[in-house]
């Protein structure tokens, strides 16, 4: 059982002995910085232990940087390997690890801590409210993200990184073809990273069903917080089942237990079928909150109200639904019949009718509107033309019979890049850019952003466009070389160089971020971009009570109506009343620390530690259910001299009366 | 997370995040739905793949069955006499509902952890076949759930003896009574699709 | 949602006759009966259905109180997906050329 110390640490590859190294300076040099400016205790009080939606979200953002970047060198190391013909740069084990963890990580330690960090910043103000419904459990989802997410990054250079694809596949996945601990990996972090997400899920949802602000009717709602209900909704339904098949997965792999293996009469296809039960409302549960954040952006800089609200939200609801019901489209060739797949068939193919109704509804947004050409603004254009190579590829993937010929070629992969790349990536560009100034109180400079999009968007195009032909052309995906004679070379080339030009424009983001931090302009009001929706309707940065007093609301994009109407946006003495704000806790911390070395004992399949592990966290369990803390109260003085400096700025619309 | 008490309320109901709290768990009994859903389409995928070893027939005590069926059914009651309590502003009647319901729930894990013991003196094992795994797990995951629930109700009960009734305990108590009724409506579908179904055919 | 109810839950006791008579009827026509496999698993499947009813209405209270509709609009999405996950499961697993 379990593995010999002489294996604990991989080594023999120059590659990983350099990560190694880089991993240890990078940690000690995190130590030795944090030491020397004297900032351990204010990142224990202000960061590790709040329960602040925003700061929060702020850690759920960074945390999707660094593993963007982390995704980011995989996929250029996968691209470097198959820019020439029988390259010798990595062997193929290598490059099957390197694909494994490329897909995991930009999947479900990338695209979904972006989202659900925006989700945690935008929601709660958009609604008019003061914070989540459940702001510790809030904390405990983002650590238990983030053990998750640790504990499968340390994969690579202790006890080796699972190699059996990101949706890991039985019989390969097995005990049997992968007898490592690799795929534990996969098994364990990713079920602490998903119990995270669940809890996340429950509570955007009674967030949003029971926080918002007076006036504010589920039809008044913002287009984000709509689809960021939905995606909630989505989760709740779809993560248990991915909890199932990751528990299954274990005791197959630890336990002997035959739901996958083949002998014992396990069905290897009843994985597959788990995995994207899960799998294909997860891509909705990522692409929606991006359309939300799109629908937002795009009303704004049109200066125009969103188009089409109520077929907005229709067609979300119907994406919902359907996206539960399609599933096998990912497996037509297991050959489950012409029933099976001419149903599912219909139902993909359906999809693509209310997408397509969100395409027109933001093309009539702009119509007619006063389009201003901002950095999210350009992001949010840039959207369009290629998401839609990604949806009607999708519908050419998505007939059953079509499918034989596509399948596990490289067009498949093009085509999803096609999708999460303009339908999240670039979502996730917008909302920053749009919303920086509400998270920090400056903006990014257009200047460079102007560098950041160009870059990434030719980039992404070369990249993953040649991709599409080589794939009709018969190269399949998760091949880690290929022949002379395939004629496969130049198309592959051309991959390799386009995903330099985007990982330049990457680099011209971080630069941006950087320049900014040190240059960019601190006196911008609450409200830089002229918006339409209630968070800009309170300072940038956010004040931690959110709203002195809570703003009333009667119709879409409120805040537009306020500032038309010059109506609500002043604040008396006589309106501030003290606020009571939940207390900050480490627990969530600790319970993420917990659940992470358990985790990591459980990889290693040494059962006792991980069960005196697994008494912490019923410990701290126990603990939280003893815990009486009410929380405190802002005094009125406080908010007072909070509101009177923030308001009291030239330019402000809004104002202070005494 | 205003800490208005709304005293026309029963008091789980009375404060604002009580409300939130109780919707919330709401949710999450639809998350569990959901989980164990996926538990029995796993079941019903590979409830006949014996791969040779023993098959329905050869193991289930329907007795033993029928018993722990009628312990959970009467602990599903009594759980519903203790909230019933509450309302009632029985701080006395709720604690002694409330043990009552954990002494029939522990006779239900007793009995579950007897039928597991006699699985495995038969070689019935979750590594058998694919049968018993998904056998196994179905009905381990729920007795899993059952411990948790005993643990979790005699924190609550401490809570209660050393605070009394509370907006704050009163919540609690009523939403570990909603996970237990939950169980009992697991235990039915277990009842029925997993013990009847296997011994009819 | 009431509050100061009367004395004996008569509601609880009769849910909980119910059910028992369910769950013994349930076995009786599985164990004593010897009707065809289908008809014997469309019954007992109903009776199942209705117990869980009970439980839900009778003593969860799932309509009460403000959030009653979107208790009942949740648990219906559960069963929803529930039926799809089980049905639709056993069918793509059963229907064509991988089961055989």
């Amino acid at each position: 059982m379990g593995i010999k110390w002489d294996e604990f640490f991989i080594t023999g590859d120059p590659l990983i002995l350099g990560s190694q190294i880089a991993i240890v300076l990078t940690m000690v040099g995190i130590v030795a910085g944090v030491t020397y400016l004297k900032k351990w205790k204010w990142l224990w009080s202000e960061w590790i232990t709040t329960v602040d939606h925003k700061r929060i979200g702020i850690m759920y953002i960074i945390s999707g940087v660094l593993m963007f970047f982390r995704g980011g060198m995989d996929g250029l190391l996968m691209k470097a390997q198959t820019s020439r013909p029988e390259m010798e740069f990595l062997d193929a084990q290598h490059y099957n690890e390197i694909f494994t963890t490329h897909g995991v990580i930009m999947i479900l330690f990338m695209a979904m801590p972006m989202l659900i960090g925006i989700m945690n910043v935008v929601v709660p103000l958009q609604i008019g409210a003061r914070d989540v419904a459940f702001p510790q459990l809030n904390a405990l989802s983002f650590w238990l993200f983030f053990g998750g997410a640790m504990l499968f990054n340390i994969s690579f250079v202790i006890g080796g990184s699972p190699d059996a694809g990101w949706t890991s596949y039985f019989p390969l996945a097995g005990k049997e073809f992968s007898p490592g601990i690799g795929n534990n990996y996969y098994a364990v972090a990713l079920q602490i990273a998903g119990i995270g997400t669940l809890l996340s899920g429950i509570n955007f949802v009674v967030t949003i069903l029971k926080m918002r602000t007076k006036g504010m009717t589920l039809m008044k709602m913002p287009m984000f917080t709509w689809t960021s209900f939905i995606a909630s909704v989505i989760i709740i339904a779809a993560f248990p089942i991915f909890t199932v098949a990751l528990a299954l997965m274990t005791f197959d792999r630890l336990y002997g237990a035959h739901f996958f293996t083949l002998s014992g009469g396990g069905l290897d296809m009843l994985w597959a079928n788990l995995f994207w039960l899960w799998g294909h409302p997860e891509v909705y549960i990522l692409v929606l909150p991006a359309f939300g954040i799109y629908s937002e952006i795009i009303s704004t800089f049109s200066r125009k109200t969103l188009f089409g609200y109520k077929s907005m939200v229709l067609s979300i609801l119907i994406i919902a639904l359907l996206s539960m019901v399609v599933w096998v489209h990912h497996f037509y060739t297991m050959g489950s019949g012409p029933a099976v797949n001419s149903i599912f068939s219909i139902t993909t193919m359906a999809i693509a009718v209310p997408t397509g109704i969100k395409i027109f509804n933001w093309l009539f947004t702009m119509r007619k509107g006063r389009i201003k050409m901002t950095n999210a603004m350009l992001w949010s254009l840039a959207f369009v033309p290629c998401f839609i190579i990604g949806g009607v590829t999708g519908v050419m993937l998505g007939m059953g019979a079509a499918d034989y010929q596509y399948h596990n070629t490289l067009f498949l992969v093009a085509h999803f890049h096609y999708t999460i790349i303009p339908g999240v990536v670039f979502a996730v560009f917008a909302a920053l850019y749009y919303w920086w100034p509400k998270m920090f109180g400056f903006t990014l400079n257009e200047k460079i952003g102007r560098w950041h999009f160009w870059l990434f968007v030719i980039g992404f195009n070369a990249t993953f466009m040649p991709m599409f032909f080589l794939g009709l052309d018969g190269a399949v995906r998760r091949s880690y070389t290929y022949s002379v004679e395939s004629g496969f070379a130049p198309l592959f080339l051309v991959s390799a160089l386009g995903s330099v030009i985007l990982a330049l424009g990457f680099i011209a983001f971080c630069y941006n971020i950087y320049w900014s931090i040190r240059h960019a302009d601190r006196n911008i009001t609450g409200d830089p971009w002229n918006a339409r929706t209630l968070e800009w309707a309170t300072a940038s940065p956010v004040q931690p009570y959110n709203f002195a007093k809570l703003p009333e609301v009667d119709g879409l994009d409120p805040f537009w109506k306020m500032k038309k109407n010059n109506q609500g946006l002043t604040i008396k003495d006589s309106e501030i009343k003290e606020i009571h704000m939940p207390s900050n806790s480490g627990l969530p911390f600790i319970m993420g620390v917990a659940f992470g070395v358990a985790g990591f004992f459980l990889v290693f399949e040494w059962h006792i530690a991980a069960a005196i592990a697994a008494i912490g966290i019923i410990a701290g369990l126990i603990y939280r259910s003893f815990d009486y803390d009410e929380g405190y109260h802002i005094p009125v003085d406080e908010i007072k001299e909070t509101e009177s400096k923030w308001r009291n700025v030239e330019g402000e619309v809004h104002n202070y009366v005494k | 997370m205003s800490s208005k008490i709304d005293y026309s309320l029963p008091l789980e109901y009375q404060t604002e995040q009580n409300r939130l709290n109780i919707l919330g768990f709401w949710i999450f009994l639809g998350a569990e739905i959901v989980l164990f859903a996926t538990l029995f389409g796993v079941y019903g995928v590979l409830y006949q793949r014996y791969a040779g070893g023993p098959t329905h027939q050869d193991i289930i005590m329907i007795k033993d069955v029928l018993i722990q069926t009628v312990l959970l059914l009467t602990s599903s009651f009594t759980m519903g006499i203790a909230i019933f309590e509450m309302r009632r502003q029985q701080l006395k009647g709720l604690i002694f509902w409330l043990v009552i319901t954990l002494l029939l729930g522990a006779g239900f894990l007793f009995m579950e952890i007897n039928e597991f013991i006699h699985y495995v003196h038969l070689g019935a094992t979750m590594q058998t076949s694919a049968f018993l795994s998904s056998l196994f797990v179905l009905l381990g995951t729920h007795g899993a759930h059952v411990t948790f629930g005993i643990i979790w109700a005699i924190m609550v009960i401490i809570q209660l003896l050393r605070r009394g009734l509370t907006p704050t305990t009163a919540r609690k108590t009523f939403i570990i009574g909603l996970y237990w009724h939950f169980l009992d409506v697991v235990w039915i579908f277990i009842f029925t699709f997993v013990y009847l179904k296997g011994m009819v055919g | 949602m009431e509050k100061h109810t009367n004395r004996f839950p008569i509601s609880h006791v009769l849910g909980f006759i119910f059910s028992l008579i369910l769950t013994f009827g349930a076995a009786y026509i599985a164990l004593k009966t010897s009707l065809s496999f289908k008809v014997i698993m469309w019954i007992i499947g109903t009776l199942a259905v209705l117990q869980a009813g009970i439980q839900l209405f009778m003593f969860m209270h799932l309509r009460e109180g403000e959030d009653g509709k979107t208790n009942v609009i949740n648990i219906v999405y559960g069963v929803f997906m529930a039926v799809v996950i089980v049905v639709g499961s056993i069918w793509v697993m059963s229907a064509g050329h991988a089961a055989h």
